[in-house]
């Protein structure tokens, strides 16, 4: 799993910060791993992805799928953004995730949908995304 | 396997023989169980504080039971009644003179270490826990008793005080005498802890109980694997442990009690195999132990946890122990050789057998899968100890923890994959 492209991100992330005019901002965690991501959106006036960044930390995997994931995002819609599902991660990953992991690459891709979903009111914003194992 | 045969008091090329598993290949696909063509490297299996592996006598133990006398225990009259129910009792008799209790009456089945939490939280502690109560754990125990005691509490309005943890994993023991106060009504404890391999003074801490009326339940899971216990010796009042953790099979733990303690206590769970007497108005219970055994026992379990005992006994308690003193300390000194890995726990040879650690920079599951791909099966988590790791300062932490049949050459494997996951993220 860990081949030099997953360590580059995890050493190097990729929009990693935090954005102080995002339009949401979602958090979420995954209690098995103690893996924790928050992600910020600016959108445009189309509803489009303008700028993004994300923070927390974790492990190698979830880092690294934060780091490429939010670089794939940028410029999609919200609602391009709620048809990724797990395999596209993985291939974003290019490597081969066991099974007891696969919760952990999929971290950010869900906090990412749950906080676009809260902000069009289809989700309660109370609700805490979290990731069983 | 040539250093190790120096230094341990066991032949551990001869025990290894008994553990089918240990002779797998590992490393291919995980969706289908069992060795595949594709699994290719030898196994290293240091998680034995999560679960034992099972040597044939138990298996065989097993087999046998459902080959030649399975049946339902205690109602039946016709012969593999009889003979069922011959074995699972006498499997009580075998637990208590394992572990030093008077007889079967201490000694109840339950599915695990955590039933036996619960049910004396439940069928006790629920009754008779009230405001101004005080149940005093330890900073840290296992879910399994803190979050019992604390949501027990919570619902009869009782405190809960934690004992706390010195810098270098033992309980403080001046802040011990201070929780334990008037108030108190249980002390429940690790017996030896299963994230920082510290060995509690159980003896001072059950004494400390008694002084002020209260009770103390001992949590064994990760001592009576690799250790003689006793129950009597230690004056516990409660006691608990799991079979899968030392060769047994799953689906059993055990519940020790002192009889008058447990006479005094209602059922936890009612039903068929408990009762004497019902009538449509009422009912009455059976004696110890079966009144905390409703429903169909764990039977075949019960058989194999019997076999299990007498093959630990065979091997020796004592060498079990020293063997993994052994390795554990190997472990500690070989760990600590590396700057940027921390060792959790008390440093010295009077550890259970494991060691909780954390390598700088490398997240644990990273540090777990990198094992992996060595073929060497560590945990990493917060080992059902949340709390403890919070105090850590840690989220996780990888454990490596050893047994019977573990030698040098596999901590040297280890060792190997933690220095590949150093160079990896250096
Ligand atoms: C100290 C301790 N207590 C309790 C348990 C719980 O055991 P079980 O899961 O068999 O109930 C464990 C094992 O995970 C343990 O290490």
């Amino acid at each position: 799993m860990y081949r030099q492209q997953i360590l580059d991100h995890y050493r190097n992330p990729r929009n990693y910060g935090e954005l102080s005019d995002a339009t949401f901002s979602h958090t979420g965690e995954n209690p098995s791993c103690g893996d924790e991501i928050t992600v910020d959106v600016v959108l445009n006036e189309n509803e489009a992805i303008e700028r993004i960044a994300f923070s927390g930390d974790g492990c190698a995997i979830s880092q690294a799928a934060a780091s490429m994931l939010t670089s794939e995002l940028t410029g999609m819609t919200l609602n391009e953004l709620q048809e990724l599902d797990r395999d596209d991660v993985l291939d974003l990953l290019g490597v081969e995730v066991t099974p007891m992991r696969i919760k952990c690459a999929v971290l950010a891709e869900k906090v990412a949908q749950d906080g676009a979903k809260i902000y069009h009111g289809e989700l309660d914003e109370l609700e805490q995304t979290t990731i069983e194992g | 396997m040539a250093t190790h045969e120096q230094t341990s008091p066991l032949d551990v090329a001869v025990l290894r023989e008994e553990f089918p598993v240990l002779g797998r290949h590992v490393g291919g696909d995980v969706t289908a169980p069992g060795e595949g063509a594709d699994d290719d490297q030898p196994l290293v299996y240091l998680d034995n504080a999560a679960t034992s592996q099972t040597p044939r006598a138990v298996v065989e133990a097993m087999t046998d039971y459902y080959y030649s006398y399975n049946a339902n225990v205690h109602r039946g009259i016709h012969h593999l009644s009889q003979e069922a129910s011959v074995a699972y009792e006498e499997a009580h008799d075998r637990v208590a003179e394992f572990i030093g209790a008077d007889g079967r009456e201490e000694i109840v089945f339950t599915k695990n270490t955590t039933e036996a939490e619960n049910l004396i939280a439940y069928a006790w502690g629920l009754e008779e826990l009230g405001p101004g109560d005080k149940v005093v754990m330890t900073q840290m125990e296992h879910h399994a008793s803190l979050v019992t005691w604390q949501q027990i509490a919570k619902r009869t309005g009782a405190d809960v005080e934690y004992i706390r943890v010195t810098e270098d994993g033992h309980l403080d023991m001046d802040h011990a005498r201070e929780a334990i106060d008037e108030n108190t009504q249980m002390v429940s404890f690790v017996h030896i802890s299963n994230a920082l391999g510290t060995v509690n003074p159980v003896e001072e801490l059950v004494d400390q109980a008694h002084e002020v009326g209260a009770y103390a339940f001992v949590d064994g899971a990760q001592s009576v694997p690799n250790r003689s216990v006793d129950v009597g010796a230690m004056d516990a009042d409660f006691f608990s442990f799991s079979g899968h953790k030392l060769c047994g099979p799953t689906g059993i733990g055990v519940l020790y009690g002192k009889a008058e303690i447990l006479e005094e206590i209602q059922p936890y769970l009612y039903g068929g195999d408990m009762i004497r007497s019902v009538t449509y108005e009422d009912s009455t219970w059976e004696e110890l132990p079966w009144k905390f055994e409703a429903g169909t026992p764990p039977i075949a379990e019960a058989v194999g946890l019997t076999a299990a005992l007498d093959f630990l006994d065979d091997v020796g308690m004592e060498r079990i122990q020293a063997h993994e003193e052994a390795l554990t300390a190997y472990a500690y000194d070989r760990l600590t050789e590396f700057d940027d890995v921390t060792v959790y726990g008390p440093p010295g040879d009077n550890r259970g057998g494991l060691v909780g650690f954390n390598l700088e920079g490398v997240h644990a599951h990273d540090l777990s899968s990198i094992c992996n791909d060595h073929a060497v099966a560590i945990r990493a988590g917060d080992h059902c100890t949340q709390p403890l790791h919070d105090t850590l300062g840690a989220a996780a932490s990888a454990r490596a923890s050893f047994y019977l049949y573990n030698t040098r050459d596999e901590v040297d494997a280890l060792v190997e994959a933690v220095d590949n996951a150093r160079q990896l993220f250096a």
